[in-house]
């Protein structure tokens, strides 16, 4: 088969396909539309779209918080409290200083 | 109501009135439409690279200078989202020729038989052409339809594209060895 002939006759085929310019029923009020979409979301439709994706986000977390301290066991001996061992070790020099004579 | 120029309307539509580009989406879709269908057969696809252009082109419209005419600058556009869409398709290319249809493969036997009588106006000559684009790379489907198909000349289509005229050169020779290598293996998957 002669490859480099069968591929003029092929391109000589697709010239001869006229170009087809047909367009969809209201083609251009589409493109209108969904221009005054674009426009419409644009500006404060953005802000007020961040703002509530900002507000799910901080209920979310809180709810998390909540559930994690809500279902955290109590610690039972206080002495173990590490507000308290903080405080201990802070006060250790002045606690010694009172206990000297 | 006397009609606008292009010029006014473009500047209308840079004022902020987005109805003016309306005219313009009319009057040029028919072309929008015609480069969309060399490069995509689904209808959907082509409205998609039509709404993609036409979107494109009210959101870069300010780059427009006006010192080259309003089609040019949106044919440039639509070859390049084309293009675009060629990069994002690239399905079926590695399928083989063995499911060509009954029509194309007898245009084949007539083309080997006498290449004379094998008649360049057949629907199943058009149809086996399609069938051999759709296989090309999106560069050389790119190229060898605007440069074989459409008749353009090179720097028309370095304009087109963004490429330089060496890279023309280059894709469109690659394009056609890529070409005859897939009608090469058309030929061998249909008489070997």
């Amino acid at each position: 088969m002669n490859l480099a002939q069968l591929q003029q006759k092929l391109t000589a085929a697709a010239r001869l396909q006229a170009p087809d310019e047909r367009v969809p029923y209201a083609f251009e009020k589409r493109i209108t539309a969904l221009l005054a979409a674009r426009a419409a979301l644009s500006g404060r439709a953005l802000w007020a779209r961040g703002l509530w994706r900002a507000a799910v986000s901080c209920v979310v977390l809180a709810l998390l918080c909540g559930a994690v301290s809500f279902f955290t066991p109590a610690a039972g001996d206080n002495n173990k409290d590490l507000s308290q061992d903080f405080e201990n070790t802070l006060l250790a020099s002045v606690d010694q200083a009172d206990a000297t004579p | 109501m006397e009609e606008r120029s292009e010029a006014e309307l473009i500047a209308a539509v840079l004022g902020g009135d987005s109805a003016s580009f309306e005219p313009l989406v009319a009057k040029y879709s028919p072309r929008v439409f015609a480069t969309a269908r060399r490069y995509a057969r689904r209808d959907s696809e082509i409205e998609d690279i039509a709404q993609e252009v036409w979107l494109k082109a009210f959101d870069k419209l300010k780059s427009f200078r006006g010192e080259a005419p309003f089609e040019h600058w949106l044919m440039r556009m639509t070859v390049r989202t084309c293009y675009d869409f060629l990069r994002g398709h690239q399905r079926n290319r590695e399928a083989s020729f063995s499911e060509i249809s009954e029509p194309e493969e007898d245009w084949l036997d007539r083309f080997v038989a006498e290449p004379g009588n094998a008649a360049e106006e057949a629907d199943a000559a058009k149809a086996l052409i399609n069938r051999v684009l759709d296989r090309l790379s999106p560069e050389a489907r790119l190229v060898i339809q605007l440069l074989e198909i459409e008749d353009r000349s090179v720097k028309e289509i370095a304009e087109l594209t963004g490429w330089s005229v060496p890279l023309v050169k280059v894709r469109a020779f690659r394009a056609r060895a890529e070409m005859r290598k897939i009608l090469a293996r058309m030929a061998k998957d249909k008489y070997l």
